[in-house]
């Protein structure tokens, strides 16, 4: 038994994604019609009839593939609708990519999708069967069972609250100065450090500044065999590997769980490099994109997705390895910090930016002659998650 | 009857300062948002080490969380008592309370009372009312610290005190009125009661009433040899008589007697004498400390605690009402706290699994109680986001001390005072309400400063 992957077997050729932000004018309807027209003008030699298949990832803002295929008027297709929390809009990635290389289409397309602020609420609302209400989800919300992190992190590794607390707010300000230079963001203004740092308080030491927005946004791909991509696109974006773990929830139920590190992370990262042939992820990638929902999130993912040692990432991200014009830029789109977090649609924002910069179409954020890069996704909280991991590259192989 | 073997008292850790109420000094002991009669209960009885064997539990309470359904069952659940223990509840007022101590000491078992007292802003009850619970265990194994000697009852129809069924707060005649009704009842009480028993006195009288005149005539009403106590947190409900037993258990001598007078409608009467067994099996914490220190709590959110003001939540949806079923599948975890540990392995699961998260053995575990056990906090938050009663929400991830974790709430949280490495002991709570459904569970509860 083994993980094998589909490397170099399925590419991306076209790809949409709508303006993320608090689009009070826009149904979750009009969010998907906005990022599928998008890639569909990009790609002439494709129609909708040509589309064979449709997954679309969404938590909350609609069931069953009717939520897709009403609003886009199509007709007698498959479509099917996933869920995997935060990870949703990945997994509609990865089964698209997974049924094209089965041979079973040519041409499929994933979309993801959210609809957030129409709630009336703050951050994300839970949807569970009913329980016996002991659950410690139902009453600690995520900025609460992500803030857990740090004073853990702190203990572990002796790091002063202090240096924790400017390590937090160095991840905040970069993602809000990436996320300034794109059009696409909800917020797209630098924060100063010191406002950052005086946010009024969410949950621990985690200020608003360190939380992903809340927003509303729709993203989509189309998907097709690699030896077709070029027929469609000039610069297509190969996928080298599409990783996926389940926990246990060991962690949540195991004193030997530290909370400095997502174990289903490191799994799902070491899956995907084996499937992608990565033998050091510190220099293999041009970009990453990964699941920023809170600041102490991005530290720890720094170490477990093995772009540093463990117990370094605070350092590193204070020294700017992470930055821009740094040796690994993080989340150069501005990441969920600035482009909030529609729970379905973000892991195919994270591929939107690969896809941007592979074809040099990132205008201000453009990186010098990127060629690999890393997604990641994170569903649930430290002790009990999802993670899905994908690397794509500009060339099929190595 | 059978003999008095054990004895605990609970107060709650909050106080109402005195300048907040028209108290000229001291405070008031007050339940916190997630304690309610069924829950301080749950805290009195589990003190008593025998309690977890008695063969009945009879829960007199003023202030029942529930009508229409039993309250003692949630009791009977969270001490985790055998299926064949009868459990009952004594609804209504002090007499309650007393009617639970007789059946108890006619049959054998736990009589606990526990009350929420609640008055008008700026009302006598505000002032001089008290919240808590007492729990006093009789027959059943191990030594009586105290045996009945005799009681006596009087029933007296008359308008002192009452309250609507649908009133949170209650109302009183005047004063005078009941005072004089009260005072003649004790009397006669009193009287009988010695004559029954073929004594002069007694060396400790409890006297309780609902009425404050009484109490504060109580050393002039009726003469003890060595003390005259009353309510030591000031009028409490159905507990009122059982919380002053307790104090004065917590200092009599052996072979001492101790005259209970609790007149509320009538007066009754129980007298009992203290055996050589009772010095060494005092509570663990004396009603007096028990009362002293405390945790300060705001005028303005007591009063939304109790539903008399209303606060801004947070921009969160309430929580859904935990489902009946579900619940009850989870009966052993949800009210008794017990988890699962793997036969094969080892691991301990909290809540229980069936199949092991350590080793994926399936259907091979032990039931494994615990919450009598301690915790140390792995990790810790303060949530001002979550919907609470009473925010911010404390969280902590919590290490049981012979395996298993968990995270849950912290009560009576003092966040500036939670660490990493914290000693945490487990409390029976009140998490929230919806639906009129009261979700039970358990909270960890930060060790005192006595604790260091």
């Amino acid at each position: 038994m083994a993980s094998k992957g589909i490397a170099g077997k399925v590419a991306v050729v076209a790809m949409g994604c709508s303006r993320f932000g608090e689009r009070w004018d826009s149904s979750a309807d009009d969010l998907l019609v906005e990022a599928v027209t998008e890639c569909m003008t990009s790609v002439p030699k494709l129609d909708r009839d040509d589309i064979d298949a449709y997954w679309l990832g969404t938590l909350s803002s609609g069931m069953s593939g009717l939520t897709l295929s009403r609003p886009l008027g199509i007709g007698d297709k498959p479509v099917t609708r996933v869920e995997n929390m935060c990870a949703s809009g990945s997994e509609a990635f990865r089964n698209a990519c997974y049924a094209v290389a089965s041979g079973a289409y040519d041409v499929a397309m994933a979309v993801g999708v959210e609809k957030l602020k129409d709630s009336g609420f703050s951050g994300l609302l839970r949807q569970d069967p009913p329980g016996d209400g002991t659950a410690a989800e139902l009453s600690m919300t995520a900025p609460a069972a992500f803030s857990l992190l740090d004073p853990a992190y702190c203990a572990k590794y002796g790091v002063h609250a202090e240096q924790m607390r400017d390590a937090m707010t160095h991840v905040a300000w970069k993602n809000h100065a990436n996320g300034a230079h794109n059009p696409k963001a909800q917020f797209r203004s630098p924060v100063a450090k010191e406002t950052i740092d005086k946010a009024p308080k969410v949950a621990g030491r985690l200020g608003v500044f360190d939380c992903s927005g809340v927003s509303d946004g729709a993203a989509c791909a189309i998907i097709v065999p690699a030896e077709h991509a070029r027929d469609y696109a000039e610069t297509p974006m190969y996928v080298r590997a599409l990783s996926l773990v389940a926990g246990s929830g060991r962690g949540a139920m195991d004193p030997g769980y530290d909370y400095t590190s997502f174990p289903e992370v490191v799994r799902s990262a070491r899956d995907a490099y084996q499937q992608a042939g990565i033998d050091d992820p510190r220099t293999a990638f041009s970009l990453a994109e990964v699941h920023d929902c809170f600041t102490p999130t991005e530290i720890v993912l720094m170490e477990d997705l093995g772009f540093t040692d463990p117990g370094q990432s605070w350092k590193d991200v204070l020294a700017g390895d992470f930055d821009a014009d740094g040796r690994l830029p993080i989340n150069p789109d501005g990441g969920l910090k600035s482009f909030g977090h529609p729970v379905g649609a973000s892991g195919l924002r994270m591929l939107y930016e690969a896809w941007l910069q592979f074809r040099g179409e990132a205008g201000q954020r453009q990186l010098p002659d990127p060629h690999t890069a890393l997604t990641h996704n994170l569903g649930g909280r430290p002790g009990s998650c999802v993670s899905f991991v994908s690397v794509v590259g500009r060339e099929a192989g190595r | 009857m059978t003999g008095l073997v054990g004895y605990a008292s609970y107060l709650p850790r909050y106080r109402l300062a005195g300048v907040d109420i028209g108290l000229r000094r001291g405070d008031r002991v007050v339940a916190a948002f997630d304690e309610d009669s069924t829950t301080m209960a749950v805290a009195a009885s589990a003190d008593i080490p025998g309690a977890r064997t008695a063969n009945a539990l009879y829960f007199a309470t003023s202030t029942p969380a529930y009508a229409d359904k039993t309250n003692a069952t949630a009791i009977h659940a969270a001490l985790g008592l055998p299926a064949d223990c009868l459990a009952v509840d004594f609804c209504g007022s002090g007499r309650s309370g007393f009617a639970a101590l007789l059946a108890a000491a006619n049959t054998g078992g736990l009589a606990v009372s526990a009350d929420v007292r609640v008055g008008r802003p700026g009302s006598a009850d505000e002032k001089l009312g008290g919240d808590g619970g007492a729990a006093l265990l009789f027959g059943g194994a191990g030594p009586a610290i105290a045996e009945v000697i005799a009681t006596a009852s009087l029933t007296a129809e008359f308008l002192d005190r009452w309250r609507a069924t649908t009133s949170v707060t209650g109302e009183q005649w005047e004063e005078r009125f009941g005072t004089e009704r009260y005072a003649a009842l004790i009397r006669a009480a009193v009287e009988r009661v010695l004559d029954t028993a073929g004594l002069p006195g007694a060396d400790h009288v409890v006297l309780t009433c609902p009425n404050s005149g009484i109490v504060k005539r109580a050393a002039t009403l009726v003469k003890g040899e060595k003390s005259v106590v009353t309510s030591p947190i000031g009028f409490s409900g159905a507990c009122d008589a059982a919380l002053a037993l307790c104090s004065v258990l917590d200092i009599a001598d052996a072979g001492q007697t101790i005259l209970v007078l609790s007149a509320v409608d009538g007066c009754d009467a129980m007298l009992l004498r203290t055996t050589t067994a009772l010095p060494k099996a005092r509570q663990p914490r004396p009603v007096t400390a028990q009362r002293a220190g405390g945790l300060p709590v705001a005028h303005l959110t007591y009063l939304s605690w109790r539903g008399l003001v209303e606060l801004e939540p947070p921009r969160r949806p309430e929580p859904d009402r935990a489902s009946g079923p579900a619940a009850g599948r989870s009966t052993p975890w949800k009210f008794g706290l017990s988890g699962s540990r793997c036969d094969a392995c080892g691991f301990v699961h909290l809540p229980p699994a069936r199949v092991c998260k350590g080793c994926g053995a399936t259907d091979r575990m032990s039931v494994i109680p615990v919450a009598g056990l301690r915790g140390t906090v792995a990790t810790h938050t303060v949530d001002y986001l979550a919907y609470s009663p009473s925010p911010p929400v404390v969280q902590a991830v919590v290490d049981v001390t012979g395996g298993g974790r968990f995270t849950c709430e912290v009560a009576d949280a003092e966040p500036e005072r939670i660490h990493v490495g914290s000693t945490v002991g487990f409390t029976f709570r009140r998490l929230s309400t919806a639906g009129h459904v009261h979700n039970y569970f358990w909270k960890a509860r930060l060790d005192g400063k006595r604790d260091g």
